[in-house]
């Protein structure tokens, strides 16, 4: 056996541990997909707001004049409780969204969704993101408001965080960023509308794009 | 002559099977084929030496209806595996010294 066949074998050997693992059919669209509907969502939830508390201009003065504490209040809790049913359209938007873009890029990288590194994928996702997703309607059915949209990013950050190892690398550093600014939005809660519009919507269409240049778009390197 | 490289793992395809039984629990019949591009009868008769080598276990079951077929790597595969690579590690490292 020649030396360039060994080489080869290495190389052959090193594909297939990969592609057994990873699920590498994600597409960046899903990203950017999510990402417009998250942002559609953060502006409907901030008309409502306004709506349910005029004059409040929530939630950004009323923290900053009492602190934390102003979220204490029934009116802002009613409003939060107010905005489940659209927080959960834009998840089952955003979801459906992200699933049909890969899908289709599975199916053209000949990458079935039902294989063992796509269930991989999605368990190591779906454990942290329910327990993440339960935890903050606990904290909101005891009334505390304050922390929820940190602790979604914080969730969310780690969720991926968790799937990434069965997936591109990209989403290794989006679930980073999310965490980090998740951490970052502790400190500033009343902008929690704010951090988590940047968090699902612009965080996601920036990695979705970079992933989709990186590895769909017709103009990238063959490299 | 070379020292430490395995005869079991000659064929491309048993060092393919190898390669993703290794990082990966139970496989079905049907992943390995896909991921390999080989034909059934190819595939049963390499897994059929790995598994005579006791490189792999076999587990016949049924899934509903169906019969299942899947394997996993043994522990004695995995140092074979581990030893072979080591060992072209070894023979390709030679090369650039010389």
């Amino acid at each position: 056996m020649t030396h360039n066949e060994h080489h080869q074998d290495l190389a052959h050997i090193r594909g297939l541990m990969e592609r057994s693992t990873r699920f590498l059919s994600l597409s960046g669209l899903s990203g950017v997909c999510a990402g417009v509907v998250a942002l559609m969502g953060a502006l409907l939830a901030r008309e409502r707001y306004d709506a349910l508390l005029p004059g409040t201009n929530f939630p950004r003065a009323r923290s900053m004049e009492g602190g934390a504490d102003a979220y204490a209040g029934a009116d802002v809790l009613d409003a939060a409780w107010d905005l489940v049913p659209l927080a959960i359209l834009v998840l089952v938007l955003a979801l459906a969204g992200a699933a049909w873009f890969t899908w289709r890029r599975a199916r053209r990288m000949g990458q079935r969704l039902g294989d063992a590194s796509a269930k991989r994928l999605a368990w190591n996702l779906a454990v942290p993101l329910v327990t993440g997703g339960l935890f903050c309607l606990a904290m909101l059915g005891h009334g505390h408001v304050a922390l929820v949209a940190p602790a979604t990013l914080v969730f969310y950050g780690l969720a991926l965080l968790n799937a990434s190892k069965y997936t591109l690398d990209e989403i290794r550093w989006l679930g980073l960023s999310e965490v980090v600014l998740g951490l970052l939005s502790t400190v500033w809660v009343g902008a929690g509308l704010l951090f988590w519009a940047l968090g699902f919507g612009v965080l996601h269409i920036l990695y979705g794009g970079l992933m989709w240049l990186r590895y769909e778009s017709p103009g990238r390197d063959a490299a | 002559m070379i020292a430490g490289l395995n005869k079991v793992f000659e064929s491309r395809v048993r060092l393919g099977i190898m390669a993703v039984l290794v990082v990966n629990d139970w496989v079905d019949h049907a992943v390995l084929k896909d991921l390999l591009q080989v034909t059934d009868g190819n595939l049963a008769s390499h897994l059929a030496a790995l598994d005579a080598s006791k490189y792999v276990q076999v587990r016949k079951r049924f899934v509903g209806k169906r019969p299942n077929t899947s394997y996993k790597a043994t522990s004695t595969g995995i140092k074979a595996f581990r030893a072979h690579l080591d060992a072209i590690d070894e023979l390709l490292n030679k090369d650039l010294r010389q």
